[in-house]
C-alpha cells in the first residue's frame, strides 16, 4: 500500500491550518505593534524591571504551581504506592475510581470547591456547629493551591501508580535476596525505579497549574491573578493582542524549557516514561 | 511472590484521599436536590432546581449547542482522523514521525495556548466567532484523540491482511471497506466516543473560540459561576457528571477488552 | 507434456539502495511443486511476492501462461497466496473467511456453500464453518488459510513459509498433506522455505537462492547428490567441502592424495571444490583405507553417530551407525561415485 499515506493528507492540510499556523501567528503577533510594525515593546513591557508587575505575576504563578505540585507529590506518592500493593483484580477498579475525577470536567470540580469553601458553605457550617471559627480561605492564594491540588492529584497518582505496577518485581526480590530490609528496598530500588512516573506526574501537574486561569479566577478572585488570568484578560477584555501573544509566547517557552529539563532527567533514568 | 497485606493506616489514608477527591462532587450532587437555596443547610428534597434548569432557555440553548457541536465534531474527526491514522501507519519514517508530533501538539499544549492560537487564527482569517469557529476548534482537538484510538488497532493488524484481501480478488477499495475498516472498527468507535467526551468536557478552548449568541454548557456555567453560586448550576453539574461518568465507563470497558489482547499495557485501563 | 505456466525473465529488484534480486530467470511448469529455498534475505519471498503481484520488479518480465502480467494487479491474477501468519480475517468466522473470494466474484450462495463444504473436508476440518478464527489452533488456522486460498481454484498456489509457526510433528504431518493435496488437485504449488529438509521432502523441483541470485535449479536428488557449488553443497544436508585440483577426467587430487571419481568435463588441473557427504565416508580396516586419522569426537544422534576424524590435514565429518572411540586411529575410504566435483566459486 504505497500510496496509502495520501489518506493522511486531508489531516496534514487541516493540521497546518489549525495547529501549526495559529502557533506561528501567536509568535508573529507577539512581535507586532498595534500599528502593524515589528516591535519588541510587548516583551519589554513584560521584562520591565522598573515596573515588574507582570514578572511578579509570572513568578506568583510559578510559585503557586510549584507549591501545588510538591503537595500533590507528597500526598500522591504514598497513595500510588498503596494502590500498587493491592491485588491485581481489585487494583484496576480502584485505580479507575481514583483517576476518574481526572476526566471529569475541570470547571465543575473547581466549582464544587467553591460551594464548600465559601463563607456560608458547608465546611463553615460544620465548623460552626462544632463551635470552631469559620475558615476564610476563599479568594486567597491558598484557595488556589487547594484547587490545584484537588484538580491535579489524580494526574500525579496515575503515572506513579503505572510506573510502580510495571516495575520488574524480580529487582525487588534481588534486593531482598542481597539483604535489604523494607526501608532499604524502597529507597534504593522502588523509588528510583518509579522516578519516570514521578517525572510524568510532575509535568502533568506543574504545567497545567502554571497556565490555569479557571482555578485562580473562581477561587482566587481578582486579587490573585495568575499569568493565565492576565493572558485571558488581554484577549477578552483589554483587546491588546500583541501583549497577550507575547505573554503566551513567554509561557510557551517556559513550558518548553521545563519539559526539556524533565525529558533530560527522564532520559538519564533509562526506563521509558509513562505519559498516556 | 508474597503480597503484602494492606495495613490499617493505608486503608485510612486511602479513605481520606478518596473522600477528598469525591466529597466536593458528592456535596454538589446532594445540594442539587436541596429545597433551600442555601449552601450550608439542608431544606428538604426537591427537584425544583432541575425544573428551573429545563425552563432556562439560555441553558437549553447551550445544551443543544454542546451536544450538536460534540456530535458533528466527533463525526468529522472520526472521518479525517481514521484516514489520517491509516495514512500515517503506511507512510515512511520521516513523514510518520512528523505527523505523529503534529498530532500530539494540541494534546501537550496547555488548553489556553490552543484556545488563544485558534482565536487569533479565526480573527486573522476573518471568520466571525460563533458556531462555526466553535465547531472548527472542536474538530481540531478531537482528531488527535481519534488517531490515538485507531493507531493501536492498526498496529495490531496482521501485516498481510490487506494483501490477503487483494489476493482473494478484492480491489484496493473493496479491501479497505471489507477488511481493514471492520478490523479497526473497535478503535474507530472508541475514538468517536472519546472525541465526543472531550468535546462535551471542554471549557477553555470553547471559551476562547465561541462568540456572542453561541455558548456551550461549560462556558455558560462559567459565566454563571463568576457571578456567584446558583443552585441551577448544581443541578446542571450533576447531570454533566453523570453523563460523562457513563461515557467514561463505556470507553474504559471497551479499552479493557482490547487491553487483554495487547500485552504491552500493564496495570489496568486505558486511563 | 506439461507446459510452462510461469516464466520470470531477467527480474531485478531493489528496495531503496538495497539490491534484492539479481537477474532472476525461472521457469515453473504446470502441476509442479516448486520450492524456493535459501537463507533469510536471499530473495525467495520477494520472488514469490513478485509472482503474486504484491511487488513490482525494477526491471524484467513476468509471464503467466504466455502472457506478460507485469502490469496486472494482484487482485486480478489467477494465483492465490497462503501467508506466513495466515492473515485470516478475525472479524469473520471460518465460513465467511473461505467465502470471501467467492463472494467477490459474485458466486451464488448455494454454490458457495457446497464449495466450502468440499474444501473443509479436503483440509480435514469438516464442521468448522461457524467457528471463530480466534478459537482455532495454529495448525487449524493454517489449514483454513489454505482452504480460503484453494476454494478459488487458482492455477497456482503461492505459499510463504506457511509451516514455520508449527511444532515439529505437526510440521512433518502438514508437509505430507500439502504434497498429497497438490498432487490430487493437480495444480502448481510454489513454496518458500529456509528449511532444506522440508524442500527435499515435498518438491518436484528446488530452486536454491542466495543473496538475490539463483544458485541451482534441480530435483531434490540432483541437488543433494550433485550440488553445483559450495553454497548449495553446504546449505543442503551436511557435507565435507575440501579444495582440490582436477587433474583430468575421472581423476582428482585432494587431501594430499589422488582419488578416482566419476566426474568429467573440467579443465586440466582446474582448481575445484570437492563435496563428500558424511554418510559416504566409510570407516574401514587400515589395509582397505585411502586415508587414516584420529577420531576427535563421537556424538550419538539417535539415527547415527556423528564423528569428526582428523585425517590428511582435514577434519572429516562422518555419519555412521557404528561408533569409534575418541583417540582411536581409523581408516577412511570414499567410493569414486561418492566424490562430487564442483567448480570453484569466485570469492564474493
Amino acid at each position: 500500500m504505497k500510496k496509502a499515506y495520501l489518506t493522511a493528507l486531508p489531516y496534514a492540510v487541516y493540521a497546518c491550518i489549525f495547529i501549526v499556523a495559529p502557533l506561528i501567528l501567536i509568535v508573529v503577533y507577539s512581535f507586532t505593534s498595534s500599528g502593524g510594525e515589528f516591535t519588541l515593546e510587548h516583551f519589554q513591557r513584560f521584562f520591565n524591571f522598573d515596573n515588574p508587575a507582570y514578572m511578579l505575576v509570572l513568578w506568583r504563578s510559578v510559585r503557586t504551581a510549584f507549591v501545588s505540585t510538591v503537595i500533590c507529590l507528597l500526598i500522591g506518592y504514598p497513595m500510588a504506592y498503596i494502590l500498587s500493593k493491592i491485588s491485581a483484580r481489585l487494583r484496576s477498579i480502584l485505580a479507575f475510581l481514583f483517576v476518574l475525577p481526572m476526566w471529569m470536567n475541570f470547571l465543575l470540580r473547581t466549582y464544587a470547591w467553591m460551594t464548600l469553601l465559601e463563607k456560608t458553605g458547608i465546611i463553615n457550617t460544620l465548623l460552626g456547629a462544632m463551635g470552631l471559627p469559620a475558615l476564610n480561605i476563599m479568594y486567597t492564594e491558598w484557595a488556589v493551591v487547594l484547587g490545584n491540588v484537588y484538580n491535579f492529584l489524580p494526574f500525579m497518582i496515575l503515572p506513579i501508580y503505572t510506573s510502580l505496577t510495571k516495575m520488574d518485581q524480580s529487582l525487588i526480590e534481588a534486593a531482598q535476596d542481597l539483604g535489604a530490609n523494607r526501608r532499604g528496598v524502597f529507597f534504593k530500588v522502588t523509588f528510583p525505579l518509579s522516578l519516570p512516573g514521578v517525572i510524568s506526574g510532575i509535568s502533568m501537574t506543574f504545567m497545567p497549574a502554571v497556565t490555569t486561569f479557571i482555578i485562580s479566577r473562581l477561587l482566587g478572585g481578582g486579587q490573585n491573578a495568575l499569568i493565565g488570568d492576565i493572558i485571558e484578560n488581554q484577549f477578552k477584555v483589554v483587546g491588546d493582542w500583541g501583549f497577550g501573544s507575547a505573554l503566551s509566547v513567554i509561557l510557551m517557552v517556559l513550558i518548553l524549557l521545563s519539559m526539556n529539563i524533565m525529558r533530560r532527567y527522564e532520559a538519564e533514568n533509562a526506563e521509558g516514561g509513562v505519559l498516556l | 511472590m508474597k503480597k503484602q497485606r494492606i495495613g490499617t493506616w493505608s486503608v485510612i489514608y486511602s479513605a481520606l484521599i478518596f473522600a477528598f477527591l469525591y466529597a466536593p462532587i458528592v456535596v454538589l450532587i446532594i445540594f442539587s436536590f436541596n429545597e433551600s437555596k442555601s449552601r450550608g443547610s439542608w431544606g428538604g428534597f426537591s427537584l425544583k432546581w432541575y425544573e428551573s434548569l429545563f425552563r432556562n432557555s439560555d441553558i437549553m440553548d447551550a445544551l443543544y449547542t454542546t451536544l450538536s457541536v460534540a456530535f458533528i465534531a466527533s463525526l468529522v474527526a472520526v472521518v479525517i482522523g481514521t484516514a489520517a491514522a491509516i495514512g500515517i501507519y503506511y507512510s515512511r519514517k520521516r513523514f510518520k514521525s512528523l505527523m505523529t508530533n503534529i498530532t500530539y501538539l494540541p494534546m501537550l499544549n496547555p488548553d489556553i495556548v490552543t484556545g488563544i492560537s485558534l482565536l487569533i487564527l479565526f480573527l486573522f482569517l476573518g471568520i466571525n466567532l460563533g458556531y462555526t469557529s466553535l465547531l472548527l476548534a472542536h474538530i481540531t482537538f478531537d482528531i488527535p484523540y481519534v488517531i490515538l484510538s485507531v493507531m493501536p488497532k492498526l498496529n495490531q493488524l496482521d501485516k498481510n491482511l490487506y494483501e490477503a484481501a487483494l489476493d482473494l480478488g478484492a480491489t484496493p477499495l473493496e479491501a479497505f471497506f471489507k477488511v481493514i475498516l471492520p478490523e479497526i472498527s473497535p478503535g474507530v468507535f472508541t475514538g468517536f466516543i472519546l472525541a465526543f467526551t472531550m468535546s462535551i468536557d471542554d471549557f477553555v478552548i470553547s471559551f476562547f473560540t465561541t462568540g456572542p449568541g453561541t455558548s456551550t454548557l461549560s462556558v455558560t456555567i462559567y459565566s454563571m459561576a463568576r457571578k456567584g453560586i446558583k443552585p441551577e448550576i448544581n443541578a446542571l453539574s450533576t447531570i454533566m457528571f453523570v453523563v460523562i461518568l457513563i461515557l467514561l465507563v463505556v470507553v474504559n470497558i471497551r479499552s479493557a477488552k482490547d487491553v487483554k489482547k495487547d500485552s504491552h499495557r500493564g496495570g489496568g485501563s486505558f486511563l | 507434456m506439461s507446459k510452462d505456466l510461469i516464466r520470470l525473465e531477467s527480474i531485478e529488484m531493489s528496495f531503496g539502495d538495497k539490491k534484492v534480486l539479481n537477474n532472476i530467470n525461472l521457469l515453473v511448469k504446470d502441476k509442479e511443486f516448486v520450492t524456493l529455498l535459501g537463507p533469510s534475505g536471499c530473495g525467495k519471498t520477494t520472488t514469490l511476492r513478485i509472482i503474486g503481484g504484491f511487488e513490482t520488479p525494477i526491471s524484467g518480465s513476468v509471464y503467466f501462461d504466455g502472457k506478460k502480467i507485469n502490469s496486472v494487479p494482484a487482485y486480478k491474477r489467477r494465483v492465490n497466496t497462503v501467508f506466513q501468519r495466515y492473515a485470516l480475517f478475525t472479524h469473520l468466522n471460518v465460513y465467511d473467511n473461505i467465502a470471501f473470494g467467492l463472494r467477490i466474484r459474485k458466486m451464488n450462495e448455494k454454490q458457495i456453500e457446497q464449495n466450502i463444504k468440499d474444501m473443509l473436508s479436503l483440509v480435514n476440518l469438516s464442521g468448522y464453518e461457524n467457528r471463530a478464527v480466534s478459537s482455532l489452533s495454529g495448525g487449524e488456522q493454517q489449514r483454513i488459510a489454505i482452504a480460503r486460498a484453494l476454494v478459488n481454484h487458482p492455477q497456482v498456489l503461492l505459499l510463504d513459509e506457511p509451516l514455520g509457526a508449527l511444532d515439529l510433528k505437526l510440521r512433518k504431518e502438514m508437509q505430507v498433506e500439502l504434497k498429497k493435496m497438490q498432487q490430487s488437485l493437480g495444480i502448481t504449488f510454489i513454496y518458500v522455505t529456509h528449511d532444506q529438509e522440508e524442500a527435499l521432502t515435498m518438491s518436484d523441483t528446488i530452486v536454491v537462492m542466495n543473496k538475490g541470485n539463483i544458485q541451482q535449479v534441480g530435483s531434490p536428488i540432483d541437488i543433494y547428490n550433485e550440488p553445483s557449488n559450495a553454497f548449495v553443497a553446504d546449505f543442503i544436508g551436511e557435507s565435507n567441502i575440501i579444495s582440490g585440483i582436477m587433474r583430468e577426467d575421472f581423476h582428482v587430487d585432494f587431501a594430499g592424495r589422488h582419488f578416482e571419481c566419476v566426474d568429467k568435463g573440467f579443465e586440466k588441473d582446474e582448481d575445484i571444490d570437492v563435496v563428500i557427504r558424511p554418510e559416504d565416508l566409510k570407516i574401514v580396516p587400515p589395509d582397505k583405507a585411502q586415508m587414516s586419522g584420529v577420531v576427535e569426537s563421537s556424538v550419538f544422534k539417535g539415527v547415527h553417530y556423528e564423528m569428526v576424524v582428523e585425517a590428511n590435514g582435514f577434519k572429516w565429518l562422518i555419519h555412521s551407525t557404528l561408533s569409534e572411540a575418541p583417540g582411536d586411529t581409523v581408516g577412511l575410504y570414499i567410493a569414486p561415485f561418492d566424490i562430487h566435483i564442483m567448480h570453484r566459486e569466485a570469492a564474493e
